[in-house]
């Protein structure tokens, strides 16, 4: 813990942590593609291109914000798209078939998501179930159910509709959508969450071992069937943007919108292993897909597959990074923190409930930097207490 | 009673039972609403019928899925595989018709050639991530599985292929002795992963790994140039279920080839009886899983139900399989079962 606080005084050092350096990473790199673009394109480097990346990408942003936390509490959803297609094809048979209003639909559809995801948090955490196939299951249900409710297309003519879509708010010279508002109070409420409540750290904290979470007594059953929850109504959310964004609804829409999301949130710094990761860095990501896209759309000259070609090439670059990360932290933990490692060594049992108290109170003082610094000693302590009494 | 008792308490992932109970409720099912579903013709020196239309079309899913179930038995997952099916389809259509990229005109043999070495090549690319890099393998895979079909659509420059020569269009959809040549192709495969796997102590290895990977490398094995070749056999299956569907399909197609077949591959994994936590595998399952989705599929074409439908069947059977795999689910099905001699109702 010594060597970590020395690096954390100077901000360079902080820059450079293993946690946050994806994260710098990935703004560096979204900094430079826009700035590539501009010195390659003529109209590129302006205000409105880059705001027209929020607009184009708020439904993804909002279900990449769930996604972040799913893939931190060391979990994978991918049912997002499916449920996105579900959400924009409920709304769409709500206000043409049933004419009702927007203001009653919405909140409906979002509690649909909320509940789906919740089904499928219970059944991972209840049963021991991989997320990874009960998402799957997940995605072929909402699809499935899609389809049972309209296989065609159903444009949305609604006038509430058409003018929440239309809306326009002014910044500068340049302008965003209503979505855009949408999914930047998301952001905000999710940084808040993921930083700033006992949820977001039990979600970390859950990320980082599992073991050792239940172990010090946070309630991992809630918190895991709340992630889910959670991104099912980021995904509900994503949907309804989204058709504000297209104005109709189809179950074919949002196809592998789950790939767009994890690589989103992979590229933004997020740990696939857990623990690591920041909401913020998603909104880079996003940023960094819709760039590649706009790019190749200014380009002309370079056809559409480019963009999954090079999503792709990134999203295995960022892999590389982290795996780099892990083997360096994994080497800086074998030497530190000496003081627990060798009372663990030595005596578990005394060592476990050391650690156990000092976990206790580091979180609390720590304040923003979530359990992070105290997972460290608490794997240890995980590990020997479950030897001594296992 | 006791049987299904039996069955709980040894765990239903050793077993072959619930798939065969499984396929004969299908095949029940089909016959009750039409009686003639099992019946084979012999139409133009052709064996013809439902049973043989299924075993066909199921080739693709049944190649696919042993190299998944043997990804799956070394505790990973492979999810690139339909990517994989696209590019391999692209190539061959591109060697023999031509793409803005190729000149094409290749002779059938080394089309053929190169599709199954670009899915090999695609295969062991992953198994450079899973066991050099050392990259959890839904990550790895997912990887190609999002460059993948980019790359199949650069292949086939954004067109649909179509694919004329009749030599290529024999290997699935010819008949040869009046059975579909692709039954010969998967029944060879098969038998022969079968023979490598139980023959040599190979698919010893193969559970060793899935048990434990650690354990397994301290005990001398080099479990990382087993795992690294057990991907790169998932990317030939999925290159040759490539070659077959784009024969059959007489055409190659980047955008839609192989869409959603890793989920179908896992699903008839998973039916067949491998556990999804590795360390063992069931190649037999695998092939009657396989069977059961394609049936499964046939099934609600033909009593009316909109295919789109069977997303939601499969789901509800991904739930329930998994649901029974899982220990608490045992547990608690076989604590109800104890006190009462009759249960009252079986699971499944």
């Amino acid at each position: 813990m010594k060597s970590h606080f020395s690096l954390g005084t100077s901000w360079i050092g902080r820059l450079l942590d293993a946690r946050t350096l994806p994260l710098m990473v990935t703004i560096f790199l979204f900094i430079a593609l826009f700035s590539f673009g501009g010195v390659m394109y003529t109209g590129f480097f302006s205000l409105q291109v880059l705001l027209d990346l929020l607009v184009d990408n708020a439904f993804l942003l909002i279900v990449a914000i769930g996604m972040t936390f799913v893939i931190i509490s060391g979990g994978i959803d991918l049912s997002v798209g499916a449920v996105v297609a579900l959400t924009t094809i409920l709304e769409a048979v709500m206000v043409q078939h049933w004419h009702w209003s927007v203001w009653v639909i919405i909140p409906i559809v979002l509690t649909i998501g909320a509940l789906f995801g919740a089904a499928m948090g219970w059944l991972i955490h209840h049963f021991r179930l991989q997320p990874f196939v009960i998402t799957l299951a997940g995605m072929f249900l909402a699809r499935g159910l899609c389809f049972l409710i309209s296989l065609e297309s159903i444009t949305i003519t609604d006038p509430t509709f058409s003018a929440i879509s239309q809306l326009r708010i002014g910044i500068g010279n340049g302008s965003v959508s209503a979505n855009v508002v949408i999914a930047l109070t998301m952001l905000v409420v999710a940084v808040y969450l993921a930083h700033g409540t006992r949820f977001g750290r039990n979600v970390y904290a859950i990320g980082g071992n599992e073991r050792s979470a239940l172990l010090m007594g946070l309630p991992v059953a809630r918190t895991k069937v709340l992630v889910y929850t959670f991104s099912g109504f980021c995904s509900a959310l994503g949907g309804v943007v989204f058709t504000f964004y297209v104005l109709s609804g189809y179950g074919l829409q949002a196809q592998g919108m789950e790939l767009d999301a994890i690589a989103a949130t992979v590229i933004g710094g997020t740990l696939l292993t857990g623990g690591v990761g920041y909401v913020v860095g998603s909104l880079f990501g996003v940023g960094i897909l819709g760039t590649i896209q706009s790019l190749i759309t200014f380009d002309g000259s370079l056809s559409s597959w480019w963009t999954r070609i090079v999503i792709g090439a990134l999203l295995c670059l960022f892999c590389m990074l982290q795996r780099l990360m892990e083997r360096r932290t994994r080497r800086r933990a074998d030497v530190g923190p000496p003081a627990a490692a060798a009372a663990a060594a030595l005596n578990p049992s005394v060592a476990a409930g050391t650690a156990a108290l000092g976990a206790g109170v580091e979180p609390l003082r720590a304040g923003t930097q979530p359990l992070a610094q105290a997972k460290l000693t608490l794997g240890v302590v995980a590990m020997a207490t479950v030897d001594t009494t296992g | 009673m006791s049987v299904i008792k039996q069955i709980l308490a040894r765990g239903s992932s050793n077993t072959l039972i619930w798939p065969i109970l499984t396929l004969l409720a299908l095949c029940l099912l089909n016959l009750g609403f039409n009686p003639h579903f099992l019946a084979v013709r012999v139409l133009d020196h052709h064996l013809f019928g439902s049973p043989i239309d299924i075993l066909n079309r199921a080739v693709p899913l049944i190649l696919v899925g042993l190299g998944m179930t043997l990804v799956i038995a070394t505790r990973g997952i492979d999810i690139s595989v339909g990517a994989v099916v696209a590019i391999s389809a692209a190539m061959a259509a591109a060697l023999l018709g031509g793409s803005q990229a190729f000149a094409g005109g290749w002779s059938v043999g080394a089309a053929i050639a190169a599709a199954l070495g670009v899915g090999l090549v695609c295969g062991l690319w992953n198994g450079v991530l899973v066991a050099m890099v050392g990259m959890q393998p839904i990550i790895a895979t997912l990887i190609l599985m999002v460059a993948g079909r980019g790359v199949a659509q650069l292949l086939t420059a954004g067109q649909v292929i179509p694919i004329s020569n009749p030599a290529y269009l024999f290997v699935g959809g010819g008949y040869w002795l009046g059975i579909p040549v692709s039954l010969y192709v998967a029944v060879v495969v098969v038998a022969a992963t079968a023979l490598l796997l139980e023959g040599t102590a190979l698919g010893l290895f193969i559970r060793a790994i899935g048990v434990n990977p650690v354990a397994t490398r301290l005990v001398g094995l080099r479990a990382n140039a087993i795992v690294f070749w057990v991907y790169g056999f998932s990317g030939f299956t999925a290159g040759l279920a490539g070659v077959l569907i784009s024969s059959n399909l007489r055409s190659a197609d980047g955008n839609n080839a192989g869409l959603l077949l890793e989920l179908d591959a896992i699903l008839a994994v998973t039916l067949g009886g491998t556990s999804l936590l590795g360390g063992r595998f069931n190649l037999a399952g695998t092939v009657l899983g396989a069977l059961i989705i394609q049936t499964l599929t046939y099934t609600t074409y033909s009593i009316g139900v909109p295919p789109e439908a069977t997303l939601v069947v499969k789901a509800v059977v991904v739930l329930i399989v998994s649901v029974i795999q899982s220990p608490t689910a045992r547990q608690w099905l076989l604590a109800r079962l104890r006190p009462h001699a009759a249960p009252a109702r079986a699971p499944l």
